[in-house]
């Protein structure tokens, strides 16, 4: 299967005041696949993935070089429309954070923004939550606060909410790591579903979800790109070191 | 030996508090108890008459109203402004610093300085007289810090991760702040205003060359008109009356309609604080 | 497209409060100004008699001075020892439903208004003292020392409340592990760390005392003199422009004069403030 390459990172470096967090990361990333990225704490997968979607403009101290491109679009060019970047590169968080509305506002919230015609907005509504298997359960009390589901449940939510502004990409940042088993295998099959229409891209430090449910994985250590390839081939053959070392257990 | 020290000890603190529980108390039974006898209905809805020795306070009790409610009017959309700029929108710290030593600066300033300044400026340079807006723009930038002070808060306990999602879908910060981070902010603006309501409601020295007086015959009709204010009623009263015997218990009533006034902004206030904490889902 | 023109808007509003502040510092000085080209600065500041509507006028603001400084120390032997001593009741002694109550009740005293306090003070507490004490007159320093004492009240307990609660958890089981009794961990931990709050809480309520107006007003007498025993009539600063603006006319020496002396009201309070400030800045935790 030959998926174009729609997120292509060149040389990228990204630093929090005098902090070196991410050093020359060259990855080339297929479209409407799972790519994981892995790696032991603080190795900057997170600050890798909120690139994407330029989150890290939040944060002050941050200075960056270096290009991003999605499709073929250098996102950190100066004219960069931000909001509409945002829209195209969606996010789930690590914890979920549904906004303290009613199920029906949280997804709406974003429809409004992009200014969805008022009489469209419960259609997508219902769209996004069937996709993401939250629909039979919340059906019947959609003007509920979400604040009542459980935290599976808001996760899904929140994934909802992002794919209902239709973007390309969805940025998922560890999004199982608050939830408990059964939450995780949910949010694991939503993935496999949602590969279809969109590109997801993973954080994850529980390498065993990375071989479940990705077709690509990179490997992350410190900051820099150790391998990247596809998944059977990393974790069956990996071609570094400290690559075969993190997945036998050896640190991380 | 250190066991009668703890007793000797705690003994002193029940004695402060009881101490403090009794003056403070006093005061509030000795009003209650002079100023009931003169409440009436009559008393709440007429104007004084024969001189301030009888009839009613209506139009004190109008102008402190109509000064508290210019005084937030000007207050409340500065202040939460203000405070919005320097929580979401401020990217200079030391800006930022500067700015809050000036807003709790501000706050130090003896009551009987706005006053002053309300005059040469409100009253004398720009020509309002002595009057209904010269009193509540003064009053406004009394209570200014109290807004900004109360805003900035309520707007810092808003949980980041709420912005984050909402950066995360596209919003603008602007949208973020309308409608993610006021309506969370909410209860703790609300409650900020009502303060600075009742504060400004009680304030005598701010008003007195600014825009209160002893005597009107009709109510206000613009807000270039002189007003009667219940804190500044009970002072002239006080101060300036001729015939105490009637003119005292008339003050007793006059600060037990003020008192419940503004204990009773502020009990709505503490009760919107209170259930505002309760409701919280997060 | 909205978004241009809301950051300029919100900062001219933060703006604002440096603006007025700035803007009283003026005003003060220029309504001031004429006063310290026609009288001597030094003679204004510590003249010993305050006589504006003589003339020549004298405008020795001293007693004045002597005045704020008198009613305030009395403020403070009465406010901070009740007050701290009600702070560490209700944090660390009241029993739960105790403090449940009284918390809210501080709180809401806090914000009765001053005039309240000078009827209070001025009707029942000043005859009650001359009987008392056998003072030919209860409208004295001591008087406006128990009520301003009373008003400072709140607030200071308040405020400390806040900083001793806050003093963490861990500290307190660090000392009653050790073997301390609870009055000698509230006295010698407790108390200590939270001491840069109780100070701030302090130096705010005495700010607020020097910058009262109506209850000295009506309660301390009106007699311009420095006082030779706590039972003599005094006169602030504060109760002096309140009394006597309405009465000086619009430009003249008198009239400047009083704004010379807000003028120095406002630069004792803002002291205070800039004190209390770095106070609470310098010790944070």
């Amino acid at each position: 299967m030959v998926n174009d390459v729609i997120v292509n990172t060149e040389d990228l470096n990204l630093w929090f005041g005098k902090k070196h967090v991410l050093k020359d990361l060259n990855l080339k990333i297929k479209e409407k696949s799972i790519t994981a990225i892995m790696g032991p704490s603080g190795c900057g997968k997170s600050t890798f993935l909120r690139c994407l979607n330029r989150m890290n403009d939040l944060i002050l101290t941050t200075r960056i070089e270096g290009s991003v491109f999605i499709d073929d679009d250098d996102i950190y060019k100066p004219k960069t429309d931000i909001t509409a970047l945002r829209k195209k590169v969606g996010m789930v968080f690590q914890r979920p954070n549904p906004f303290p509305k009613s199920i029906y506002d949280n997804i709406a919230y974003g429809l409004k923004i992009n200014q969805v015609k008022k009489n469209k907005i419960p259609e997508i509504v219902e769209q996004s939550l069937k996709d993401t298997a939250l629909w039979e359960e919340v059906k019947d009390r959609l003007h509920d606060s979400a604040m009542s589901l459980s935290g599976g449940q808001q996760q899904r939510l929140c994934t909802a909410r992002a794919i209902a502004v239709e973007p390309e990409i969805v940025l998922m940042d560890e999004p199982a790591s608050a939830l408990d088993p059964a939450g995780t295998l949910k949010i694991e099959e939503l993935m496999e579903k949602l590969k279809e229409k969109y590109t997801i891209i993973l954080v994850t430090h529980n390498m065993q979800q990375a071989a479940r449910v990705s077709d690509h994985t990179a490997f992350f250590y410190v900051g820099e790109l150790i391998e990247y390839g596809e998944t059977e081939q990393v974790f069956m053959n990996p071609k570094h070191k400290l690559t075969e070392s993190y997945i036998s257990g050896k640190f991380g | 030996m250190r066991k009668f020290k703890q007793k000797f000890g705690f003994l002193l603190l029940r004695l402060s508090i009881l101490l403090a529980v009794i003056f403070l108390f006093s005061l509030i039974i000795v009003i209650i108890l002079k100023g009931a006898k003169v409440i009436s209905i009559p008393f709440l809805t007429q104007f004084p008459q024969d001189g301030m020795t009888k009839g009613g306070i209506f139009p004190a009790i109008m102008g402190t109203f109509l000064l508290a409610v210019g005084a937030i009017v000007f207050a409340l959309p500065l202040g939460v402004f203000a405070a919005i700029y320097l929580r979401e929108y401020g990217k200079s710290y030391r800006l930022i610093r500067i700015i809050r030593i000036g807003v709790n600066n501000l706050a130090g300033v003896p009551s009987v300085v706005f006053g002053l300044f309300g005059l040469a400026v409100f009253v004398k340079f720009f020509q309002f007289g002595v009057s209904l807006i010269a009193g509540s723009l003064t009053l406004g930038i009394l209570i200014l810090p109290i807004i900004i002070r109360s805003t900035e808060e309520a707007i810092a306990t808003v949980p980041e991760s709420f912005r984050e999602a909402s950066y995360g879908l596209g919003a603008t910060k602007w949208h973020t702040v309308r409608h993610v981070v006021l309506p969370v902010a909410m209860p703790g603006i609300l409650t900020g205003a009502i303060l600075g309501i009742g504060r400004a409601a009680g304030e005598t020295a701010p008003i007195l060359f600014t825009a209160a007086t002893f005597y009107t015959r009709r109510l206000p009709s613009t807000v270039f008109d002189e007003v009667m204010a219940l804190p500044y009623h009970i002072y002239a009263l006080m101060t300036e009356g001729t015939k105490p015997q009637y003119q005292v218990p008339i003050a007793y009533g006059t600060a037990l309609v003020l008192l419940l006034l503004v204990l009773g902004i502020n009990l709505i206030a503490i009760i919107i604080r209170y259930r505002a904490r309760k409701a919280k889902t997060w | 497209m909205k978004e241009k023109f809301i950051r300029p808007i919100l900062l001219i509003s933060a703006l604002v409060s440096i603006f007025f502040l700035c803007g009283i510092t003026i005003t003060l000085f220029t309504e001031s100004l004429p006063l310290l080209k026609q009288y001597n600065f030094i003679k204004f500041l510590f003249g010993t008699h305050w006589y504006p509507t003589c003339y020549p006028p004298e405008l020795g603001i001293l007693p004045l001075i002597v005045g704020t400084l008198v009613v305030t120390l009395g403020t403070f032997l009465i406010a901070v020892p009740l007050g701290v001593g009600t702070a560490i009741y209700i944090s660390e002694v009241a029993p739960h439903k105790i403090k449940e109550f009284l918390k809210p009740t501080v709180e809401l005293l806090a914000s009765v208004p001053s005039v309240i306090y000078g009827l209070f003070g001025m009707v029942f507490l000043a005859p009650l003292v001359q009987k008392v004490f056998h003072v030919p007159i209860g409208l004295n320093a001591f008087t406006a020392s128990i009520i301003l004492g009373m008003m400072a009240l709140p607030t200071v307990a308040s405020i400390a409340e806040d900083a001793i609660s806050s003093v963490p958890r861990s500290l307190r089981e660090a000392s009653f592990a050790l073997g301390a009794t609870k009055w000698e961990t509230i006295t010698k931990s407790v108390v200590p760390a939270a001491s840069s709050g109780i100070i701030a809480s302090i130096i705010l309520g005495l700010g607020r005392a020097i910058g009262e107006t109506m209850t000295v007003l009506m309660v301390a007498g009106g007699a311009a003199q420095i006082p030779h025993s706590i039972f003599d009539p005094v006169r602030t600063m504060t109760a002096t422009i309140a009394a006597e603006m309405g009465e000086a006319p619009m430009g003249s020496l008198h009239y400047h004069a009083l704004f010379a002396i807000a003028l120095v009201l406002f630069f004792i309070t803002l002291g205070f403030n800039l004190l209390a400030d770095w106070i609470s800045h310098r010790r944070k935790v």
